[in-house]
């Protein structure tokens, strides 16, 4: 490796070959602007936002796209170069709604705050501005192309992270718009609704489709009982609401939080997450001995599992029947809460909060409904939906004593709790299963193969005389990989997890989005890591962490489901897949 | 499980399986996509998807690509291909003008076919009679001296044209 010097600023840098002028001068402190660039997504130099001055170059060269070379001298700052980024702000919002008031990213908009640093206080540029239609066709997100700035985060998050290339920019020019192929709905897309596209926007060009109204709704009926489940990675993120650092587990005030807000019962998908692994534990031994459709994948993001539908239906025999947690939770509650309750379970309603968009989606699938009208979640907010909510309702969060949650849906283990992260289910279903599978008791219980940031991982357990080939991949890419593999028989595998989002549920489409003034971006390893070391604190503090010691859990076999696998069971916890259309491009 | 039948000529299937054996197959979607207009006279949802199926290019880049370009059309034709030249000289004369009048009466923007199927409007480069500007042809007959009052006169002719025929 080679070492350039250069000069920024009149500061000496000495620098690796290949590093960029803003990746030199972020070192140095001298933040330059930027708009679309993304730390984690390939370079784009769209935007033209981090312009600088490089010393025998004629024009300004953008800081993101262009490597330093040996001698280069760079200026970062001149009243001209504050000027030229400042028009280029001016030109952005003069094609752009003026409607940040009344915009769902009003405060937390990284065009917003741009504009306020860099000094633009009025619009000299008036001209045309595009017009499209706000796309709603999808029950997890809509795309307001309007708000849409051209920065293609989101067309460079949903192929180079999720394999699905499902967005492109369209057309040329002033009519350049990124959409699916064909300009088609997104509900008739390729789209799996994981919300990464939200994520990274820096505008709100996506967001997510709101359930508040629905809910607010619920709450103001007095013929409804209205009870709501919390997601694991919820409570590793819910105080960045009101600026915990992220990481702040904050389960207590969240529980009472949802009290104030009228709730009839808080409940825990922790639990229907402990009861997964029941299941799913009990699905893979019994594979295992009979020696078929192996590998078995894991089922809860129903993102992932909606990109299998598109991209590798011929994978759906390997799919774990089981519902994903939410599912199972509110399916219980429609049944067997309702029986012990004396509840008529059309009077329910099921709220879910998630991190994630997919599930509102995955909430409105027919699979998933008691009957007709009747789906087993009635609604689906994200995290950032109920931050909302805590703060419209004027409830003051961060002075809140904590609450527990109610029982029995609401007791979970610390295997339950991990199945926020990347590498949680696994851990958990390893738990389980090497117990069942050994019949003693498990002497590491911390799998720590298997916790992993990065998108990949596989690992050998060694479970009693058995080889466990296990795989864990997160963001849909690194599950191709793993996938091609499996196809290939390069590699056998027993159990493969896999979740759609890029370090689990903890970083999924629904959590709160990382305040734009800030240098941390979604998507962020550090941001992914201390949320999901709520999820790990919060397991080692807890007596219980292994699914199957649940005394909930047994009490529920024992009263109402029978065994693990049995037939009503399989009736109320487990579903199935299909193949779906448009196919998607592996 | 693939993709349902293919509907593409199979000498085309066959072009684009042997750009697969090559190196970076993704940088012949162009060439594809000229075929596929050549054949067919312009791109249809359908003939785009089986390009990206058997390219394994996304869908979505593809009818990007297809979008990019003017050359690129993605609804057929009309029986009447309305050309309407756009070089210096005819523009100076009053082009846009009579391509405004056309658009007004077709109720159909450049680049674009009439629902009926009968009209297609398009801008062409200088077509080397610059002493008729502007100068419009409809599919093989030219019409020099254009003024945007002739314009519904012309369009009325060409469909008389069709009755007769």
């Amino acid at each position: 490796m080679k070492y350039i010097n250069a000069t920024i600023d009149g500061m000496p840098v000495s620098v690796l070959e290949g590093t960029t002028i803003m990746e030199a001068a972020d070192k140095i402190g001298a933040h330059v602007p930027r708009l679309c660039y993304h730390p984690f997504l390939s370079t784009e130099g769209a935007c033209r936002i981090c312009v600088v001055e490089v010393e025998g170059m004629r024009n300004y060269l953008p800081a993101c796209a262009t490597a330093i070379t040996e001698g280069m001298n760079i200026k970062t700052n001149s009243p001209q170069i504050r000027q030229t980024r400042r028009d280029l702000v001016e030109l952005l919002l003069d094609n752009h709604p003026k409607s940040c008031l009344t915009c769902d990213r009003d405060g937390n908009c990284e065009l917003q705050n741009l504009a306020y640093k860099l000094g633009v206080r009025e619009r000299l540029f008036e001209g045309d501005r595009k017009r499209h239609p706000i796309e709603d066709s999808s029950v997890s997100l809509i795309r307001d192309a309007e708000k849409c700035i051209l920065c293609r985060r989101c067309v460079r998050v949903c192929s180079e992270i999720q394999g699905v290339h499902n967005l492109s920019q369209l057309y040329r020019g002033f009519d350049t718009v990124v959409a699916p192929a064909f300009e088609a709905p997104m509900d008739d897309s390729v789209c799996i609704k994981c919300g990464q596209c939200i994520n990274v926007c820096p505008t709100a060009a996506f967001i997510e489709q709101d359930a508040t109204e629905l809910v607010w709704a619920a709450l103001d009926n007095p013929d409804l009982h209205v009870v709501v489940q919390t997601a694991p990675a919820i409570r590793a993120a819910i105080g960045e609401g009101w600026n915990l650092p992220p990481g702040t587990p904050s389960t207590g005030k969240m529980i009472t939080a949802l009290r104030r807000l009228g709730f009839d019962g808080v409940f825990d998908t922790d639990f229907a997450a402990d009861l997964t692994i029941m299941e799913e534990s009990h699905e893979f031994i019994e594979r295992v001995k009979k020696g078929e459709k192996l590998p078995l994948i894991t089922s809860c993001s129903p993102g992932w599992i909606k990109f299998l539908e598109h991209f590798y239906p011929e994978f759906i025999p390997n799919a774990s029947s089981c519902k994903s947690p939410m599912q199972m939770e509110s399916t219980l509650l429609k049944t067997y809460y309702a029986e012990k309750m004396g509840i008529d379970p059309e009077k329910i309603f099921v709220v879910a909060v998630m991190p994630c968009v997919a599930k509102k989606y995955e909430a409105r699938r027919p699979e998933h409904y008691l009957k007709e009208n009747v789906p087993h979640t009635d609604a689906v907010l994200t995290t950032r939906e109920l931050i909302w909510m805590i703060k419209a309702y004027g409830i003051d969060f961060l002075n809140l004593p904590d609450g527990e949650f109610d029982n029995p849906l609401g007791f979970s283990t610390g295997a339950g709790v991990i199945f926020g992260s990347t590498g949680g289910v696994m851990e958990a279903a390893l738990r389980t299963a090497y117990e069942m599978i050994t019949g003693e008791p498990v002497k590491e219980l911390e799998f720590t193969d298997v916790r992993a940031v990065e998108g990949l991982r596989e690992a050998t357990i060694k479970v009693g005389d058995l080889d466990v080939n296990v795989a864990v991949a997160n963001g849909l890419n690194n599950a191709k990989t793993i996938l091609e593999k499996v196809k290939s028989g390069e590699k056998q595998f027993h159990l493969i997890e896999i979740m759609a989002c890029p370090g689990g549920c903890v970083a999924g489409g629904g959590q709160p989005l990382v305040y734009a003034g800030d240098y941390v971006y979604p998507l962020y390893p550090e941001l992914i890591r201390k949320r999901q070391g709520a999820l790990y604190t919060i397991d080692e503090r807890k007596e219980i962490r292994k699914s199957h010691d649940n005394p909930y859990i047994k009490e529920i076999y024992k009263e109402f489901l029978g065994k693990p696998g049995s037939e009503k069971a399989h009736h109320l916890l487990h579903t199935h897949y299909e193949a779906k259309l448009p196919r998607g491009i592996k | 499980m693939e993709q349902t039948t293919y509907t593409l000529d199979q000498d085309i299937q066959d072009f684009i399986s042997n750009c697969m054996t090559l190196e970076h197959p993704e940088s012949y979607l162009i060439a594809v996509l000229h075929k596929v207009q050549g054949r067919y006279g312009y791109l249809s949802e359908k003939h785009m998807d089986e390009v990206a199926h058997l390219l394994q290019v996304p869908t979505s880049t593809v009818f990007g690509v297809a979008t990019f370009y003017h050359f690129f059309r993605l609804k057929p034709a009309g029986k009447f291909k309305i050309s309407i030249c756009l070089g210096t000289a005819c523009f100076v004369k009053g082009a846009d003008l009579v391509l405004d009048a056309f658009k007004t009466e077709l109720g159909c923007s450049l680049g674009d076919t009439t629902s009926d199927g009968m009209f297609s409007l398009e801008g062409t480069r200088c077509l080397g009679v610059c002493a008729l500007a502007p100068v419009v042809t409809i599919n093989e007959q030219v019409f020099g001296n254009v003024k945007p009052t002739q314009v519904s006169e012309i369009l009325n002719k060409m469909k008389e044209a069709k009755v007769e025929a």
